[in-house]
């Protein structure tokens, strides 16, 4: 059997190839592969009904899951696999002569339909119900692909998706219910939970079972297309014709009737089962046959007929008696023949005419009699005329439910009666459909018709041939059958063998009820053809019923808006509320855990620590600060009330014995205030709260909930302290180990590297990001140098109107800044006059070399005392921020002939070589080594090399601040000056920008902030 | 171990504040009130050092337990200077938007307000199938199906759908399956009209 499997799925994948050689005549090599099963097939009779019963082959497959390649090949497989294999054989057989020459894609076709011929087969004989849900979902995606063939159409593709989506979800249903059963059992293995099926049905778990079997029969119902699922069917009538011959009659709609008949010896009994199997059976039959007769389309009528069958069999085989199994099987295999044939005769009709409207053909009979005579067997054989395998196979069933409905209870008669009048509507869909295929119509046209070559016919015609092979001759079939219908026999004493039980299959049983209905049948069924007409008028009044597709539609579009609501609900594109959501919970959540968990608040608690009383102070000026940030409107007052907390924050961690951080804070804090300056100058200076109103108290609510869920957080978390903090052996480490007295230093360039490393390489990004923020290409290494600047071009203010006192300052500092005769600084002479100040040049020049030699003091101090490379560093890039703001944007540029990208750079490659050479050198990577030397002058040198590391942390930090001040700093002078240079008004952005600015009636801010932060120096 | 309450309320003063400011749409207090959160966590990282204590500078008449914690100082040494970058960039990006846009305000995402415009309609799924019986002239027709389009009916007929709240044309339901949509106009300044 895997070995069959293998072979088929091989040969479909290598399909594509056979097409591109042959044409479409690789069809041909395609049929060969089902046709050789076949024969394999009718080899193994032997072995399947003799001895053991069944054929197994069992490879693991993941033993962890119990998951197997477990495969049976019994005598229901045995059965079901002649009509996967032998139809689909015939059914290639067709498409050779179906297809054109010149159609697209027909590699990709051919390998599905083998591949699903592999996968049925596959699925009637696993014995695995895990391995037989992958092969159940493989045929519903190879049905998808199938029925979505013409994929320009949007038929195709629409049916596809809605049979695909139909049959997936009763798919999922089917998976938790085989689940559900097999853990229930304790294995997967059907056989042997078919085994213990009465101890289950009957044991602790008969609730679960029960409910598991209802899933499985969900999945079934929706792959067999009983109502409410019956609308799927007809849809996928837009795949093309021998598609429908092999998936929608023969093969992948019976699939869900195998599962019932596959559960049936086990679990007919159980509670929901006989009303499930019968109620929808019924229901499906008469809708099936009902709607039939209403449709126009033979390829339709066929459909819905097919479905009423279905819902037949489904009846037939779900019964769980031995007759109606032995009648189920035997229905199953006259049907599959008989509609299989009469579904390549409609593809035939359409190849041949174009057309498969009753109402456009006629005379069809009369171009091809022997397509004819085709049809008519199994039309025949579909309503159930002797002689032919449904006369037999119905016969058995109505032998089957008058048996049933002999213990008298009023259901069973409802049944009984329900499936005479199917069988009245399936005569009349019979006739027809041979009426509005092959007749001759009053005031029709005959159809033009195309004479039907053999070749193109012979699969119908060996169909046909074999329906009456088994009409005639139902003996083998009976055999095939009987070891299936024995399971269900009752093991009482008086109740007769088996065989008895079940009885046979026969043309004449005598003059029997089932004899008599059928007559009734026929009777009702030539009245109903014969008054079409008026069963037409009665159909066309009565309202259209619930119509399923319209119900699919419906709950797609309902399901459609469903989530176009949600999303719209819930992703508001409000930066605003995602953030209140989010914050919400953030506080919600741990806020209810802790008073859930009720436990009392830690004893320890003090307000003013002994060893620094002071923090109440200071906390109390950060917290006025942090609340004038929230209330200042304006831009200014609102970054200097932040920095107003951020010393605060300074003095607090001097308070509590970190001059490292204090330093750092301080320097950061400064820096951080030149650049809010810098960045915000074009800004209007007033901050409108534009999220005012009942927001307003959203926000009050969430700010100070969230607050306050930090404070019992921290203090519930800090309170379940129990171990020694690991920093207590941190004192020692960093003697010993790093060298240094400085903790903190030793910690981030040598305990916690690896951390600091990570650190610096986030500044180096942000510090790209914000250069390329601003100069959006490149990131401006190319200034030119000073001295190919004109003197007092930077910045030039525009003449004041005369007479002002604005102009007359202008005369005047322009008259002193003519008369200074040494410079100051470099770059000083390129700045407009208005824009120097004397002082402060003289400042700078008196200052920026003490606070670089202090920078450098602090990194290499750094690892004995307060300082280090974040320190020196920042206090570096203050000096040239000095620079910078006392000279612009060529002084910074004369101050540091490296640009900040290089100086990044170099930082990175520094710190990673002083992690990456003592691997080199044989240690581990950022490790430490203590080098002590003498050096004349110096004295006694102890060199520690984690302080190369905090060299290149300085560096990247240098080129960090470097990039905030060229990108917020010169950057932005830069579109000033170029704005001053070209007013034309529509030029450039910064025109743009700043006549937004003046238009609001603000100051243009650019050239008020400047004089301001010169006068600061 | 014992726990700073001073240090905490006013970590949780500085959390509030800087929330309230988050969730404002002015991009410079947003910038302030990450600023103020990152204050309050480094004071937090600072709490869990415990008392305070001398300065961490190796002393080998000193104790372990008498100093200031230094782990929590190396953290928060990180801490303020990744701020620091991170308070730069964001400059940046409020300068950025200035220029482009002339805003200082976060602006609704116009790509979710168009989610939340979606037509109901949908071509694939509603538009009307005429009624086929036969495979064969369509096939005729050339493998591309091309000539026999689904959406063209429509956009000649002039049929309007209902989409969302306003009736489309057919036609431009159909285009709402390709980018760039018709049926949200963004305004100049970004949001819907």
């Amino acid at each position: 059997m895997i070995t069959v499997l293998a072979v088929q799925f091989t040969v479909a994948a290598v399909a594509p190839l056979l097409f591109r050689m042959w044409g479409r005549n690789a069809f041909y090599a395609l049929a060969a592969v089902p046709a050789a099963s076949f024969l394999w097939l009718l080899l193994q009779h032997g072995a399947v009904y003799s001895g053991a019963g069944a054929v197994t082959e069992v490879i693991p497959w993941v033993p962890g899951l119990k998951l197997e390649f477990a495969f049976r090949l019994d005598p229901l497989a045995w059965v079901m696999s002649l009509l996967v294999l032998g139809v689909g054989a015939l059914v290639l057989v067709y498409c050779a002569r179906y297809f054109g020459r010149k159609d697209q894609d027909l590699g990709g076709f051919g390998a599905q339909l083998l591949a699903f011929a592999g996968a049925m087969f596959g699925l009637v004989v696993a014995d695995d119900l895990l391995l037989l849900f992958i092969f159940w979902e493989l045929t519903t995606i190879l049905s998808y692909l199938l029925i979505g063939f013409a994929r320009t159409r949007l038929a195709a593709r629409r049916s596809a998706l809605q049979a695909l989506m139909v049959t997936t979800a009763g798919g999922l249903a089917m998976l938790v219910g085989l689940i559900m059963l097999g853990y229930s059992a304790g294995t997967y293995r059907m056989s042997a939970i078919l085994a213990e099926a009465p101890a289950l049905v009957t044991g602790p778990a008969s609730g679960i079972v029960a409910a598991a079997v209802v899933l499985i029969l969900v999945g079934a119902i929706s792959k067999s297309a009983l109502v409410p699922f019956h609308f799927w069917l007809p849809g996928a009538m837009a795949a093309p014709t021998p598609v429908s011959a092999y998936l929608h009659a023969a093969a992948m709609v019976k699939a869900g009737i195998y599962l019932v008949a596959r559960l049936a010896p086990g679990f007919s009994e159980t509670p929901y089962w006989q009303s499930i199997v019968l109620g929808l059976g019924l229901a499906t039959m008469l809708v099936g046959g009902y709607r039939a007769l209403r449709q126009t389309d033979i390829k339709l009528i066929l459909a819905y007929g097919t479905v009423s069958q279905l819902g037949f069999l489904t009846m037939v085989v779900g019964l769980g008696t031995p007759d109606a199994a032995l009648a189920g099987l035997s229905m199953l295999l006259a049907h599959g023949l008989f509609k299989a044939t009469l579904f390549l005769v409609v593809g035939i009709i359409d190849h041949q005419s174009g057309t498969r409207d009753v109402r456009q053909l006629s005379g069809v009979f009369r171009s091809s009699r022997a397509l004819g005579i085709v049809a008519a067997i199994g039309a025949a054989s579909m309503a159930g005329v002797p002689l032919l395998a449904g006369f037999v196979a119905k016969e058995s069933v109505l032998e089957a439910f008058v048996h049933h409905a002999s213990a008298g209870d009023t259901w069973s008669m409802v049944v009984l009666a329900g499936i005479v009048l199917g069988s009245v509507l399936t005569f009349a869909y019979s006739a027809r459909f041979m009426w509005g295929a092959f007749a001759v119509k009053p005031g029709i046209e005959p159809t033009p018709f195309k004479a039907v070559r053999p070749s193109f016919l012979a699969a119908p015609a060996l169909l046909s041939l074999l329906t009456i092979v088994y009409g005639l001759w139902p003996a083998p079939v009976d055999a095939w059958v009987q070891p299936y219908a024995a399971l269900f026999a009752s093991t009482a004493a008086d109740a007769g063998t088996a065989a008895e039980q079940a009885g046979h299959l026969a043309l004449w049983h005598g003059l029997t009820p089932a004899l008599g209905l059928t007559a009734l049948t026929f009777a009702l069924g030539l009245a109903m053809h014969f008054g079409r007409t008026l069963v037409e008028r009665a159909q066309s009044r009565v309202p259209g019923w619930i119509d399923g597709d319209r119900f699919y539609q419906l709950s797609i579009g309902a399901l459609d808006d469903t989530a176009v609501w949600i999303t719209g609900r819930t992703q508001r594109g409000s930066l605003y509320f995602y953030l209140s959501v989010i914050l919400s919970m953030a506080f919600a959540l741990p806020l209810t855990a802790m008073l859930l968990a009720g436990k009392p608040l830690p004893t320890d608690l003090y307000f003013i620590d002994p060893f620094s009383p002071l923090q109440p102070v200071v906390g109390a000026a950060i917290v006025i600060g942090a609340l004038a940030a929230v209330k200042a409107n304006r831009r200014f007052l609102a970054v200097l009330m932040v920095s107003v907390t951020g010393y605060g924050i300074a003095l607090m961690f001097a308070l509590q014995g970190a001059p490292d951080l204090a330093l750092t804070q301080m320097l950061v804090e400064t820096i951080i205030l030149v650049a809010f300056v810098l960045a915000m100058r074009s800004l209007p200076a007033e901050l409108r709260d534009r999220t005012g109103g009942r927001y307003r108290v959203v926000r009050v609510i969430i700010g100070a909930a969230f607050g306050v869920t930090m404070v019992f957080a921290a203090i519930y978390a800090m309170g379940a302290r129990v171990a020694a903090p690991v920093s207590l052996e941190f004192p020692q480490l960093a003697y010993e180990g790093g060298g240094g007295l400085n903790i903190v230093n030793v910690t981030l360039v040598d305990i916690r590297a690896w951390d600091t490393f990570g650190e610096i390489s986030v500044l180096a990004l942000a510090a790209t990001g914000v250069a390329s923020l601003i100069f959006v290409r490149g990131r401006g290494d190319r200034l030119r140098v000073s001295a190919t600047v004109a003197e007092g071009s930077v910045g030039r203010q525009s003449a004041a109107d005369p007479g002002s006192r604005e102009a007359a300052s202008l005369a005047i500092s322009r008259k002193f800044a003519a008369s200074a005769q040494d410079a100051w600084i470099v770059a000083g002479r390129t700045l407009a006059p208005e824009r120097r100040s004397i002082i402060f040049e003289v400042v700078t020049r008196l200052i920026f070399h003490s606070l670089i030699i202090f920078s450098l003091y602090l990194l290499l101090a750094g690892h004995n005392l307060p300082g280090g490379g974040f320190a020196g560093g920042l206090t570096a890039g203050l000096a040239l921020a000095i620079r910078y703001l006392a000279g612009g944007r060529f002084e910074l540029r004369e101050a540091t002939p490296v640009g900040a990208g290089t100086l990044l750079g170099i930082g990175l490659a520094t710190a990673a070589a002083s992690g990456v050479v003592p691997l080199l050198l044989g240690g581990q990577v950022f490790q430490t080594a203590i080098i002590e030397l003498w050096l004349p002058v110096f004295g006694d040198i102890k060199f520690v090399t984690s302080t190369i590391f905090d060299i290149g942390v300085y560096t990247v930090v240098v080129g960090l601040v470097l990039d905030v001040l060229r990108s917020l700093g010169s950057e932005i002078d830069e579109h000033f000056d170029e704005h001053e240079a070209e007013p034309a008004p529509d030029s450039l952005v910064e025109d743009v920008m700043a006549g937004a600015v003046s238009a609001d009636g603000h100051e243009p801010l650019g050239l008020t902030t400047e004089p301001i932060v010169k006068g600061q120096g | 171990m014992s726990v700073n309450l001073t240090l905490l309320i006013v970590m949780g003063a500085l959390y509030a504040c800087g929330i309230y400011l988050i969730l404002e749409r002015s991009l410079t207090r947003v910038l302030l009130g990450l600023m103020l959160l990152t204050n309050a966590t480094n004071l937090l990282i600072l709490t869990t050092g415990g008392y305070a204590g001398l300065a961490p500078f190796f002393n080998k008449d000193t104790g372990a337990d008498e100093y200031a914690d230094p782990l929590p100082q190396a953290l928060i040494l990180t801490s303020i200077v990744i701020s620091f970058a991170v308070t730069a960039f964001m400059l940046g990006i409020i300068y950025r938007t200035w220029v482009l846009a002339r805003q200082d305000e976060i602006q609704d995402d116009i790509e979710d307000l168009r989610v939340a415009e979606t037509p109901r309609f949908d071509a694939e799924d509603d538009a009307p199938i005429p009624a086929e019986t036969s495979e064969f002239p369509l096939t005729m027709l050339g493998s591309d199906g091309s000539g026999i389009s689904d959406h063209a009916d429509h956009a000649e007929s002039g049929e309007s759908v209902v989409a969302g709240a306003k009736k489309i044309p057919a036609a431009d339901a159909a285009a709402e399956e390709q980018p760039g949509s018709r049926n949200v106009n963004p305004g100049p300044e970004g949001g819907v009209k």
